[in-house]
């Protein structure tokens, strides 16, 4: 193999597992070894640099982060990163004085962000402190889109989403609220110097087709509608029996509202097995926690109604097939069941939509009939128009929507001064030695033996009684502590320079976890096989030095790397070094 | 500040056949200087042990005084100990090995403690044949007083502070070929490959088998000037052929030419394959081996390797004839059989 180019920074933002699954990019241990620091204002502004939603990140986050943080290959669980994140928003003062400044002389270029979701707050909390001016428009009376109609008020306080959008609308955004946009062509008349799209996907699936949906239509509800519903307070009950269709995150969110609002026999009714569900593992945790049965393989036949109104609904039992391609199929057993409720709310699926958007203005659309969008620039067709979030693949998640944003408001900038919208600006990123004496480093290089800690949550009657509150309570100070300390700190790189190396193999006998070899060069499949510990896990890179004197390299499998700075403690040459690697995302007009 | 080592070990080194993983038998984290060449071997040991499925209770390091005879902390933590008094690690190993033949005896010293202060010892321990590894950590010079030349620094060798050395140096390899020794090899600490067969080669022998292991001292004596450092060691290496040990009963996997190798068969069945290289000689000739070693030296060079090998000596305890048991491990009644055994014993002298 050649040397590793450890000059591009993408080698060791690929060591830093978090960071590099975050699709914005956050530098996650940098704000963990903060709140271990007992500085929760320095994470928290870290994080709202990255992820603008911190407060909200830190309860509802899909956490792409934690299945690929590295404690969870080294032992059975990961660092519980995303509730890491909320000890950091919770436990902040006051940080308005550390906010950017919004410059009173603006810069001449007026953007229209339509729909008022993270994507397009992203955008707005980019663009502002350069200088834009911004009008944001949106059907809902208030900003914050999905994250406020559909994640229910007990996972995600109101007062939390209302801070932290309002830190962005604070810098003098222009809102249109309560204004649906209908016409694309009449936005693009209005002399904006860029439009961005950040509608979500706000259709919810139907099954429309199924018999007796029109009779039972006023008590089936589609689960995204139903909870803006809920969430605005245009809804404040539910009948006593209600099935909830669907094994995504929306159904659960969707069963757990309904037995706040009365409901006392809700089940989540699945086709696939409960295993394929779609939900994450711990927000279905969460719904059985509060006794919610899920019913597997249940193919919905037909909406069963008596005098005109809905009074079950039908399924026909189903059972997984797997063919030779191990390609699954569902193949009715040929059995039926009937399931007696009052209220159906359907989370099956959701699809972007838009009728809004003319399709003779210059915007062009695929056979999908969805908008053809560039997936670095975010650019469409019509070079003025930029859509990002949902809006633009279909359904994803917030931190998703988040980086989006970020992307797409680097291209408006550029757009906005007649740059060429491809070509991207580089990451920011420094490497700095962490070395302070013998034994001392400038991070806690000690390796905490402690389990994941478990989110406490509030009484579970309590909870249910109450749509409003909390069911999390989040670690205190102390648990949040040591759930930090439980980082590895890869983004402490260990850093090898070949020349400095005398081969005493220190290294290599002191690694706890046998990483570091010192053997024949060779081709990479060969390599990995022949290290002391074979390299099986293919999406971590080997780091390979030059050739020693010896003629051999060093080659150190970054796998299960604890980070712990052992090797550079016991290299008598200071041929390893742990130094720090921080790298920022690049962010418009920086 | 990690004076501690993690407690994780990679998830995919697997314990071995006894059901240890590589951490039973480690011990503490090492005081020695960074980059010390003890720390190899106290990690060969530690690997030698565990491919070997020896478990650490049937073990006991022994060893002297100097930064070689503070290894014993550093690997094999649950095996039995004794850091004893300078120079005397043979006779207290010789005592402990009277006392329960069952144990392995791994004896750790340095060139001081062999070859300066314990060499009286260290000849009659050899003479006698105890069964025993018997690992020499030589580094040339006294690390634990500030780096003084040792009697194995060789003449005109300079260490840190400049002189070269004024005297000829002892060769305790081949002291231990002349005093009759088994098993007499030679290893580098930088060169785990040969030297992990060759502790477990050692370990498996019956009777004494001595390892002089190079192990540079990088604080006091790796200098351009020193015929011990790890420059001057890797560029002047004359290897006897190269080691792989075959535990007995399990499978041959390395193919060698026809005619290329040599097989040693240990009394275990486990088999030593050697590489034969250009100067190839008989293993079981003291005088081919004391030839060879001069020849090297000539050179310039160092031999390393396996160097004489003779499995037909009793041990001590073959030699006096003791009983099968452990004497520890004796009745009462066995150990004192009373007066009517010492009067017809006594009878006999009369």
């Amino acid at each position: 193999m050649k040397p590793t180019d450890i000059t591009d920074p993408e080698y060791f933002h690929k060591v830093v597992d978090c960071q590099y699954a975050c699709p914005a990019h956050t530098p996650v241990p940098e704000y963990i070894r903060l709140i271990a620091a007992g500085r929760y204002n320095d994470a928290y502004m870290i994080n709202w640099q990255s992820n603008v939603f911190p407060g909200v990140l830190g309860r509802t986050c899909d956490r792409p982060c934690e299945p690929a943080c590295r404690r969870g290959r080294v032992e059975d669980e990961p660092v519980a990163i995303c509730r890491l994140k909320r000890v950091a928003a919770d436990n902040k003062t006051d940080i308005s004085d550390r906010l950017p400044e919004i410059p009173k002389k603006k810069n001449g270029k007026k953007i229209a962000l339509i729909g008022a979701g993270p994507a397009s707050l992203t955008v707005a909390r980019d663009l502002m402190p350069l200088g834009y001016d911004i009008d944001l428009y949106d059907d809902q009376s208030k900003g914050g889109g999905f994250m406020r109609s559909q994640i229910p008020s007990f996972r995600l306080p109101e007062s939390v989403l209302n801070e932290e959008v309002d830190y962005i609308l604070d810098m003098g955004v222009v809102t249109h609220f309560n204004q649906e946009v209908t016409s694309m062509k009449d936005m693009l008349a209005q002399s904006y110097d860029a439009v961005f799209v950040g509608t979500g996907a706000p259709r919810g699936r139907d099954l429309s087709n199924l018999p007796g949906r029109s009779d039972g239509d006023a008590n089936i509800h589609i689960g995204i509608d139903w909870l803006a519903s809920v969430a605005f307070e245009h809804i404040e009950k539910i009948g006593k029996k209600v099935l909830v269709l669907g094994g995504g995150n929306t159904a659960m969110d969707c069963c757990r509202t309904a037995i706040r609002l009365g409901g006392e026999d809700v089940r989540v009714v699945v086709r696939s097995p409960q295993t394929d569900m779609k939900a994450s593992p711990w927000e279905i945790e969460d719904a059985i926690h509060e006794d919610i049965p899920m019913y597997e393989n249940h193919n919905p036949k037909a909406f069963v109604t008596e005098n005109g109104k809905l009074a079950g609904m039908l399924f026909e039992l189903v059972e997984p097939v797997f063919d030779d391609q191990g390609q699954r199929s569902l193949v009715p057993t040929g059995e039926e069941v009937m399931m007696p409720c009052d209220d159906v709310l359907m989370a099956i699926g959701q699809l972007n939509s838009f009728p809004w958007i003319e399709r003779d203005i210059g915007i062009d659309f695929n056979d999908w009939d969805m908008p053809d969008v560039d997936k670095t620039t975010f650019q469409t067709s019509l070079p003025n128009v930029f859509i990002g979030g949902d809006a633009a693949w279909g359904p994803e998640n917030v931190i998703t929507a988040v980086a989006h944003g970020h992307q797409a408001a680097i291209s408006i900038h550029q757009f906005c001064h007649a740059e060429d919208t491809k070509i991207r600006p580089a990451p920011e990123f420094n490497l700095v030695s962490q070395k302070m004496g013998f034994h001392d480093w400038l991070y806690d290089a000690h390796i905490s033996d402690e389990d994941r800690h478990i989110v406490a949550m509030v009484d579970k009657q309590k909870a249910i009684s109450d749509r409003k509150m909390e069911v999390e309570k989040g670690f205190d100070l102390s648990q949040g502590y040591e759930e930090a300390m439980r980082c590895l700190n890869c983004d402490v790189q260990t850093v090898f320079e070949t020349d400095r190396c005398i081969e005493c193999d220190a290294c290599e006998d002191i690694c706890p976890v046998d990483c570091i070899n010192f053997i024949e060069n060779n081709d990479e499949d060969i390599l990995r096989d022949n290290l002391k510990v074979k390299a099986r896990n293919d999406d971590q890179d080997l780091y390979v030095s030059d050739e020693l004197k010896t003629k051999r390299v060093m080659v150190k499998d970054e796998n299960v790397c604890l980070h712990c700075g052992l090797c550079a403690e016991r290299c008598p040459t200071g041929a390893w070094d742990m130094q720090k690697f921080l790298l920022h995302e690049a962010t418009a007009g920086k | 500040m990690t004076f501690v080592r993690p407690n994780f070990r990679h998830p995919e080194n697997h314990s071995n056949e006894i059901g240890y993983s590589i951490k039973n038998y480690e011990g503490a984290l090492s005081t020695l200087c960074a980059g010390c060449g003890h720390d190899s071997i106290s990690a060969a040991i530690i690997k030698a042990c565990f491919d070997l499925n020896l478990e650490p209770h049937k073990i006991a390091k022994i060893s002297g005084i100097g930064c070689s005879s503070k290894t014993p902390t550093y690997f094999l933590g649950k095996a039995h100990g004794f850091n004893s008094v300078h120079g005397r690690m043979p006779s207290v190993t010789t005592g402990a090995n009277m006392a329960n033949r069952d144990l392995l005896y791994l004896g750790v010293s340095g060139d001081g403690d062999t070859a300066s202060i314990g060499m009286g010892q260290f000849a009659h321990v050899v003479r006698r044949n105890l069964n025993m590894v018997y690992i020499v950590m030589n580094n040339g010079c006294y690390g634990l007083t500030k780096g003084q030349d040792s009697a194995t620094a060789d003449k005109g060798s300079a260490s840190k502070k400049g002189v070269p050395s004024l005297f000829d140096s002892i060769d305790l390899c081949q002291l231990a070929l002349q005093l009759g020794a088994g098993m007499v090899a030679r290893s580098f600490s930088g060169d785990k490959q040969q030297l992990i067969p060759m502790v477990k080669a050692a370990i498996k022998h019956p009777g004494f088998a001595f390892i002089d292991v190079v192990s540079p001292c990088v604080t006091f004596n790796n200098t351009p000037q020193s015929t011990k450092g790890y420059e001057w060691v890797r560029d002047h290496l004359d290897a006897t052929g190269t080691i792989d040990f075959i535990p007995s009963q399990s499978e041959i996997t390395i193919d060698y030419p026809v005619g290329s190798s040599r097989k040693v068969t240990l009394h275990d069945g486990s088999e030593l394959y050697l590489q034969k290289n250009n100067e190839d000689y008989d293993l079981t000739s003291r005088k081919a081996a004391m030839n060879r070693i001069e020849t090297v030296k000539e050179q310039q060079k160092i031999l390393t390797g396996l160097i004489y090998h003779n499995e037909t000596e009793l041990d001590t305890h073959g030699k006096i004839a003791t009983v099968e048991k452990p004497l520890n491990a004796l009745s009462k009644q066995e150990l004192c059989p009373g007066s009517g055994v010492l009067d017809r014993l006594n009878s006999q002298l009369r």
